[in-house]
């Protein structure tokens, strides 16, 4: 990670709304619902754009309908609540007038989910987001993109307006590091920050920080790993991940979410077989169930598996693997979990 | 036009029948589609679609002109395929393929059928959907109408009354909801599963201009609520309550507690026809 940039640190919901504020302004076709969620930036966009706001209340399945119901009247829409709540809550209704309407429908809805994995710290499981993106990435035709910081968070609604079909933005609660002066391309779906030997850290959102982090430790003790940033979980460019992919040996991917529940880990499982890449997997997420501990988010990670620490150790015990020519040693996965 | 006139209710009668005996050819030949909740609304197909109130183009279904017609009990609307094919949204010839290989006429439709807006196997949707399509052509300023057939059983559903109380708020009178009030749901009477007691008392608190039909087979008293629907300038959504017969004219069938999925044997079917194929 480069030196920390000059903008000032902002919550990617504050620089994603606002980006969207700007673009109602511009553009008339626009409609923005919440379920009852706010913001400063929402404040503007309701006093400014009074037509095309409306509060559905604390409704997340009709936020979704009537989201589908403006889309199919030609708006691009953008739908606002907890991420917990606009994924879950109303699950059934993304599938059928989301997902399988935009089967045969044009319909542009823009999904947008604040509080992904513990960023809502002291709320405990019901706020906290751990299996969002393994349902959502069940959904044909959902598009899921999990930006790591503000300018990534800021550029996502140009291409969400660019492009029809259902989306999930999944946005952390908390106001986090700035990753990038400009905005990656956001064609590839990944950017890559570091280079390194034989392992590759492929991060999403807040997990980018952490394995920046992590990989800054390893460096500390003679260890090179590459970092990558993978924001668009679903329409990444596989050519170009595999070149990048060519020259390491092992994979880790790293999620704020339940491992092994079919989120991230599972996608880069078959995106790896599928595509024949010849390299081991290890993946860092969520140890266990539901917790109800408070604590620092940090202290919170290491408790389950994915705090710096934690992760370090991950990685080295993966790495001793290849020189040993033997597989990852999952007894010691859950050793920080028990902690 | 204030009402419709006589001669236009004796076509509608006789075109509703048309659609019932079409409906029972169709599920002769597959016996798997739900007849029973597809007998119960075909007076209000018929007046919705024969009777001048909804504006369409069958040779362009998308037609951005067109009023909208969302037909959320989509398992029980069997009764649409004839009249989308006499209506010319697709051939007659449709009609001998339902379910089979090959057609897009499923025993639930779906919106690759053309004249259908969107999903309806799944229950509960439409007045959601409906409500956002209503304020989209409010804020738009255009003038079509948005109509959502519904079952009284699908009212358990509980996404229908958070898009029953959004549209109220937003004051969508250009939203009309017909309720195919057949009391019947999959095992037994509604009003013994979830009572939905008073249902019109319960509409207008929820702050809608609500209507009741006594006899939901008689295309004039159908035909007289939705004119006064489309008269009616109170600034609330509508509601016309439409008590029907489930299975209806069904020796066995028609409001039987359990009639939801049975199949009516093609002999009474040819029977009822008189016709013997």
């Amino acid at each position: 990670m480069s030196a920390l940039l000059p903008l000032k640190p902002r919550a990617m919901r504050d620089t994603l709304l606002e980006a969207t504020y700007e673009a109602m302004l511009r553009d008339s076709g626009i409609f923005f619902v919440t379920a009852d969620f706010g913001s400063p930036v929402i404040d503007k966009i309701r006093t400014d754009c009074s037509a095309r706001f409306v509060n559905v209340g604390i409704a997340e399945q009709n936020l979704i309908n009537v989201s589908a119901g403006l889309a199919l009247e030609g708006f691009k829409v953008f739908a606002y609540a907890i991420a917990p709540f606009i994924t879950m809550r109303c699950y059934e209704q993304i599938r059928v007038n989301l997902s399988l309407l935009s089967e045969v429908r044009p319909i542009n809805v823009n999904l947008i989910g604040v509080g992904a994995g513990y960023s809502y710290v002291v709320s405990g499981p019901t706020h906290q987001c751990y299996e969002d993106l393994t349902v959502m990435r069940a959904l044909p035709n959902m598009r899921i993109f999990s930006p790591a910081d503000q300018v990534v968070a800021a550029a996502l609604p140009a291409l969400c307006l660019d492009s029809n079909g259902p989306k999930y933005l999944r946005l952390d609660a908390q106001v986090l590091p700035v990753l990038y002066e400009i905005s990656p391309a956001l064609d590839s779906g990944f950017h890559v920050h570091r280079k390194g030997d034989k392992i590759c850290l492929i991060a999403t959102g807040y997990m980018v920080h952490t394995a920046l982090k992590v990989a800054d430790k390893l460096a500390a003790s003679g260890l090179s790993v590459g970092v990558v940033d993978l924001f668009d979980l679903c329409s990444f460019s596989e050519d170009k991940l595999q070149s990048m992919l060519a020259s390491y040996q092992g994979v880790v991917t790293m999620e704020e979410g339940f491992r092994g529940r079919g989120g991230m880990d599972a996608m880069m499982f078959d995106y790896i077989a599928r595509r024949g890449i010849n390299v081991r997997m290890f993946n860092i997420g969520v140890e266990g169930g539901y917790r109800f501990e408070l604590g620092e988010r940090s202290v919170l990670h290491e408790k389950v598996g994915i705090g710096v620490e934690s992760v370090t150790g991950s990685v080295e015990r993966f790495e001793r693997t290849f020189s040993a020519s033997s597989p990852p040693d999952l007894k010691n996965r859950g050793q920080k979990v028990i902690a | 036009m204030n009402q419709l006139d006589e001669s236009l209710y004796a076509r509608l009668s006789e075109k509703a029948r048309w659609v019932w005996e079409e409906t029972l050819r169709i599920h002769r030949r597959s016996p798997e589609t739900r007849v029973a909740s597809s007998l119960s609304p075909i007076e209000i197909f018929v007046v919705l679609y024969y009777g001048g109130f909804l504006r369409q183009d069958s040779g362009n279904p998308r037609w951005a002109g067109r009023d909208r017609c969302i037909i959320s009990k989509g398992h029980g609307s069997l009764c649409m395929y004839p009249i989308l094919a006499d209506l010319g949204y697709f051939p007659m010839e449709e009609l001998e393929k339902v379910c089979q290989e090959g057609s897009f006429l499923g025993g639930i439709p779906d919106p690759v059928i053309p004249g259908y807006e969107t999903v309806n196997g799944s229950l509960g949707h439409g007045a959601g959907v409906s409500s956002g399509m209503a304020l989209a052509l409010k804020r738009l300023e255009k003038d079509q109408a948005v109509y959502v057939v519904t079952g009284d059983g699908e009212l358990h559903e509980g996404s229908n009354w958070e898009a029953f109380m959004f549209a109220a708020q937003h004051r969508l009178d250009n939203l009309t909801v017909i309720v195919d009030n057949n009391q019947i749901s999959m095992l037994g009477p509604t009003d013994e599963i979830v009572s939905h007691r008073d249902l019109r008392n319960k509409f207008e608190a929820f702050g809608w201009a609500a209507r009741d039909v006594p006899d939901g087979h008689s295309v004039t008293a159908i035909g007289e609520a939705l004119l006064e629907c489309r008269h009616d300038r109170s600034g609330k959504p509508k509601v016309v309550i439409v008590n029907t017969r489930k299975g209806n004219r069904v020796p066995g069938l028609e409001n039987a507690p359990l009639s939801h999925v049975t199949a009516i044997k093609s002999d009474l079917v040819d029977q009822l026809l008189g016709d013997s194929a």
